[in-house]
């Protein structure tokens, strides 16, 4: 108990569902306000339980999209085809509806401005949702920390916070590059093939520039990135990774 | 009991035998990986298994050493702190037992160490009883690298982050020190059916 109340626990609580934001065909953010909120680390989770009306209960973790400096908890869900909870999420809920979590989770896919850079970005589709919230901390904080972001999706139309995404690359502030990987439009100025060594190699900085890097997608995804890195001469050791599986939920 | 979600029924799946699944837990048929950071990859020669600290004398096994042990097919359930939940898993290893059996300590604790820098602890009596094992084949397939192999900690009665991927070996302590997720925010001991996921749970 002593330990407990010392490491403090995190206790399930009811977040009032503010908004409900389209961001692509299959995701939508979920703008929440939970009652307890002692702020978040850009990078954090948190887990979501439902429980139907029998008692049947499912949890699953989902990154939390907003920055520590938002002032609302914002988290982007990703529909997977054969999921039980996220479909529940993108599809049933409403504004005003309750959602029970707790949070946040996590301590090491993490970025603070104390832990510096140059701060490499390596996103594979809804991978992009904790990057999202370094980048937007980035920004709030005015961090002159350079920071750079790969971002892979299938096709444009896939592309999550692509409005925003666009005007921070228009920006001078962070270095912003998208590859899409099985369609691109015609003139599409931005890559257009899966992440590979020679990728990597254009994109990252020169391993003796010692990138902090944050990798998020999909398992081949994030293992083709940091194998690739290692394999470039990049430590091991600063690189950072976040999978998620198709069972994801 | 928790406020119901409206319009939420779930989607329970008939084949699992509710008894076998932990709070806040579900079944599936993948096996996701997680990870910290890059899959280390280590040239089976150059490969070891060791047990250190508080300890008489250390004592370390070759691949070859190792793979020679008695062995045993195992089938168990793991259970990831991110949920998910996997059946019947076979594997093989070597029991900690075997491992134990010769080496003379009066520690209570373990932290098993990896390639790569990740650590998890446990209390050596996890490790004892035909409880722990290192498993270095999965379905009866040598252990790919990215499940852990050549060869990973395999504790399936704690979460499975305990079950320490690319592990090297042991250093048995008399005091407990937490691991690489411990020090993170994961619970200390992490028993999924007490659903001790995080600090204070």
């Amino acid at each position: 108990m002593e330990r407990a109340a010392v490491l403090g626990r995190l206790n399930w609580q009811l977040a009032t569902v503010v908004e409900l934001v389209d961001e692509t065909m299959r995701t939508k953010s979920i703008v929440l306000d939970p009652p307890e909120w002692a702020g978040h680390r850009a990078g954090q989770h948190v887990d979501v339980r439902l429980t139907a009306e029998d008692g049947y209960q499912a949890q699953r973790s989902y990154s939390i999209a907003s920055a520590p400096q938002d002032g609302r908890l914002v988290l982007t869900v990703e529909l997977l085809d054969d999921g039980e909870v996220s479909p529940y999420l993108v599809d049933e809920l409403r504004a005003g509806d309750q959602l029970e979590l707790r949070g946040p989770i996590g301590g090491y896919f993490v970025w603070e401005e104390s832990l510096g850079g140059p701060l490499l970005l390596l996103g594979g589709g809804s991978g992009i949702v904790p990057l999202r919230s370094m980048l937007r901390h980035h920004n709030a904080i005015g961090s002159n920390v350079p920071a750079r972001l790969l971002y892979s999706s299938r096709a444009l139309d896939d592309v999550i916070y692509r409005d925003e995404l666009a005007r921070l690359a228009a920006s001078d502030e962070v270095d912003i590059r998208f590859t899409l990987t099985r369609e691109s439009p015609e003139g599409w100025g931005g890559y257009r093939r899966r992440i590979d060594r020679e990728l990597l190699e254009e994109v990252a900085w020169p391993p003796s520039d010692r990138p902090l890097v944050y990798i998020c997608g999909p398992t081949g995804f994030v293992e083709t990135a940091a194998s690739g890195l290692v394999a470039l001469g990049h430590e091991p050791g600063r690189i950072r990774t976040e999978r998620f599986g198709p069972t994801g939920g | 009991m928790a406020p119901i979600s409206r319009g939420f029924r779930g989607r329970r799946r008939a084949e699992a035998d509710p008894a076998r699944i932990p709070p806040g837990q579900y079944v599936t048929h993948d096996f996701p990986v997680l990870s910290a950071g890059p899959t280390p990859h280590t040239a089976l020669e150059a490969w070891s298994f060791t047990i250190r600290g508080a300890v008489d004398q250390p004592a370390s096994w070759t691949w070859a050493s190792l793979t020679a042990l008695p062995s045993e097919k195992v089938t168990v359930d793991i259970h990831c702190v991110t949920k998910w939940s996997k059946l019947d898993t076979v594997w093989t290893g070597v029991s900690l037992d075997t491992l134990l059996e010769g080496v003379e300590t009066s520690a209570e604790y373990a932290t098993a160490f990896s390639d790569g820098g990740y650590t998890t602890n446990l209390p050596l009596e996890d490790l004892t009883g035909g409880k722990a094992w290192i498993a270095y084949a999965y379905d009866e397939e040598p252990l790919e690298s990215e499940h852990g192999g050549p060869a990973r900690l395999l504790v399936p009665h704690l979460y499975f982050w305990k079950s320490a991927k690319w592990v090297r070996g042991l250093e048995l302590r008399e005091e407990d020190e937490p691991g690489f997720w411990e020090s993170y925010g994961y619970h200390n001991y992490g028993d999924p059916w007490k659903e001790q996921r995080y600090w204070g749970d």
